[in-house]
């Protein structure tokens, strides 16, 4: 895709958004539902169709823990801390994960296939620990079971 | 023909409910035996999912908690199958509830209007249409509803307000940012029986004279959120909503701060979540600066039940000026976790001992978070406080939405009280300095007392007073519960490091 195709297709979400009653949210995830993150080349044409200033652009994008400034890994995995999920042994799971996969912190694997995020409460609280695997819901989770969803073909 | 139930909520799913659904249909067509699987929402009994259900001369029997592999047997002979439950209607978890908000969930298809209308769905609008808005909010104010997501407010005030503000635009926004940990009512209501949403958000569209409505959903709920895009086309099909009034789905983008009301609206406007100062009140000025109604999914969804049934009949379940019923949700370390739905009145006792079993591990129970994040701990010896809202106030608590979750004795009230610290450092909206500030020195002033400095301990509490008495909403206000909670009811675990070894 070129650049140019790029600032079309984010122009033509923004523009299908800008009629809307508070368009700024629904817009951000259309653009990150299209490119896996927000791109940088994005924000002025956003901004120049809803007539906002690019500080309070940046303001809202940054304050979404959602919204991200990079491409993420293939697949993404996210971990719940939570309070329930604590009950059941997630801090340990957590870490004993993010060793398995040679991270330090949540981010994506060096080989890009992967990205780990943190979420607070699934809604999954009577099966903990819970993640979310590209969207899927995991329950009950254990080392191996988690193990054998990253190990199966993306659907 | 076979018949069967088997639950697609997320809940289920996560737990492996599509590979019995696809080892039902494999088995079934190799035996060429035909079969009927309807797909539902939960029972809320999530320790037996994936829970199947198979009708049985109007009777529903329940198999589970299901893996792939036990269904050749289960296919061979149901009724000796080893993870027969028996009837649904008569598993002690389910007979003790009175359900009436989530009496539909878990039954059939969630996204079947003719079984929701058969079911007595929209009874509840056709009634509020033939009165007065007068008439309807009169009716939700005898029957003594008040907000679910957690503050209590009396709904029938609210609504009122909203429909006495001058303005010819005003709208309803349906609270669906389901933060709090150990809270999963709303997400399981909107996935099993979202018809009920839509119809209360039309009944308070009626009481108010709204021509539209928002539901506020969060973004960590992806099949809720597929679940209502469908219900929405299938009721604006069938004109349950119309040009009168039509509703719109609001993603959230993670924010836990945008469950408060204000910050809310802020964000439905495009907005970073920073929570308004009130006044003025949202139904003065909401969003856009409109006269709005926001409600939490489970008040909203009472509303059909009040209207269809009546004010009295609704009123009669409770306890003192909290009535009607509640969702409890159960979740943590159980050996029976889900959704509870009771009257108000039932002791914390009865419900972590006699409905959920104990604990998951064997072990006995240390503490109960009641009310999400910002709730209390309670230790074994204050479980005998009643669920409602005047009880919690007294105790200092408070219910929330009415989410439990237990801990056993590992647990480390030290590490959990920080962790409500860190949690509100991580979400605080930045709009008041005793939350923005206050949550970051919470942190470093456990780590101090966990390290063994004995001047940590007063600093904490004041500065707990601080952020309850200064925080401009809940979150900074109401992180002090869980901390000092802790501090109070388990001492021994905040004896610092020195002291202990001494």
């Amino acid at each position: 895709m070129t650049q140019t195709d790029t600032l079309a297709q984010i122009r033509a979400i923004a523009m299908s958004h800008a009629q809307a009653e508070g368009p700024l949210l629904p817009l951000l995830h259309a653009v990150q539902d299209r490119f896996g993150h927000i791109p940088a080349e994005a924000l002025p044409e956003i901004a120049q169709v809803l007539n906002i200033s690019d500080a309070e652009l940046r303001g809202v994008i940054s304050f979404y823990h959602d919204f991200r400034d990079a491409p993420p890994g293939r697949r993404i995995l996210r971990l719940c801390r939570a309070e329930a999920c604590q009950a059941m042994g997630a801090p340990a799971l957590i870490e004993r994960i993010l060793a398995h996969l040679g991270l330090e912190r949540p981010g994506t694997t060096d080989d890009g296939a992967l990205t780990v995020e943190f979420a607070y409460c699934l809604g999954l609280c009577a099966c903990a620990p819970a993640a979310l695997l590209d969207g899927l819901p995991l329950g009950r989770l254990t080392d191996a079971a988690l193990r054998t969803a990253l190990e199966e073909p993306q659907c | 023909m076979l018949t069967l139930y088997l639950p697609r909520d997320a809940a289920a799913l996560a737990v492996g409910a599509n590979a019995v659904a696809r080892a039902l249909k494999d088995e079934a067509a190799r035996r060429g035996v035909e079969i009927r699987l309807i797909r539902t929402g939960s029972r809320g009994m999530a320790w037996l999912e994936p829970l199947l259900e198979m009708e049985q001369e109007g009777e529903r029997l329940g198999f589970g908690p299901l893996a792939p592999e036990d269904v050749p047997e289960l296919l061979d002979n149901f009724d000796t199958h080893p993870k027969s439950l028996g009837k649904i209607d008569e598993i002690p978890f389910f007979n003790r509830q009175t359900r009436l908000t989530f009496a539909r969930c878990g039954v059939n298809d969630p996204l079947n209007l003719d079984a929701y209308r058969a079911a007595g769905g929209l009874n509840g609008l056709e009634h509020a249409l033939r009165l007065s808005p007068e008439e309807i909010i009169r009716d939700i104010t005898e029957s003594g509803l008040r907000g679910r997501g957690g503050a209590g407010f009396p709904t029938g005030i609210k609504w009122e307000t909203v429909y006495k503000a001058n303005g010819t635009r005003k709208y309803i926004v349906c609270n669906a940012d389901e933060g709090d940990s150990g809270t999963f009512a709303d997400r399981m209501l909107i996935e099993g029986d979202p018809f009920l949403l839509i119809e209360g958000m039309a009944i308070a569209a009626r009481a108010v004279g709204a021509a539209r409505g928002y539901v506020y959903l969060r973004s960590e709920y992806p099949q809720a959120h597929a679940t209502l895009s469908q219900a929405l086309q299938i009721a604006r099909r069938a004109g349950v909503l119309n040009r009168a009034f039509d509703i719109e789905i609001r993603l959230g983008a993670g924010a836990y701060v945008c469950g408060e009301e204000t910050a809310l609206l802020n964000s439905m406007e495009g907005k970073r979540g920073v929570v308004r100062a009130k006044p003025p009140l949202p139904a003065h000025a909401g969003f856009l600066n409109c006269p709005t109604v926001v409600n939490n999914v489970l008040t909203l969804a009472a509303a059909p039940t009040i209207m269809a049934r009546g004010a009295g009949f609704y009123r009669d379940f409770g306890l003192g000026r909290s009535r009607g019923t509640i969702p409890v949700q159960i979740a943590g370390n159980v050996r029976r976790g889900g959704l509870f739905e009771t009257a108000f009145g039932m002791t914390l006792a009865e419900l972590v001992t006699d409905i959920a079993g104990g604990t998951a591990t064997g072990r006995p129970v240390k503490a109960v978070q009641v009310g999400g994040p910002l709730g209390a701990y309670f230790p074994p010896y204050k479980f005998t406080t009643p669920l409602c809202y005047e009880a919690f106030d007294d105790q200092g608590g408070l219910i929330g939405h009415a989410g439990m979750v237990v801990f056993d004795e590992t647990a480390d009230m030290l590490a959990l009280a920080r962790f409500a610290m860190e949690f509100c450092a991580l979400e605080s909206c930045g709009k008041c300095t005793p939350c923005r500030i206050g949550a970051v020195r919470g942190t470093e002033t456990l780590d101090r007392l966990r390290a063994g400095d004995p001047a940590a301990r007063p600093l904490i509490e004041d500065l707990c007073e601080t952020m309850r008495e200064g925080s401009l909403c809940a979150l900074g206000g109401f992180t002090p519960y869980p901390v000092l909670s802790a501090l109070r009811h388990f001492p021994e675990d905040f004896t610092p490091v020195q002291e202990a070894a001494q």
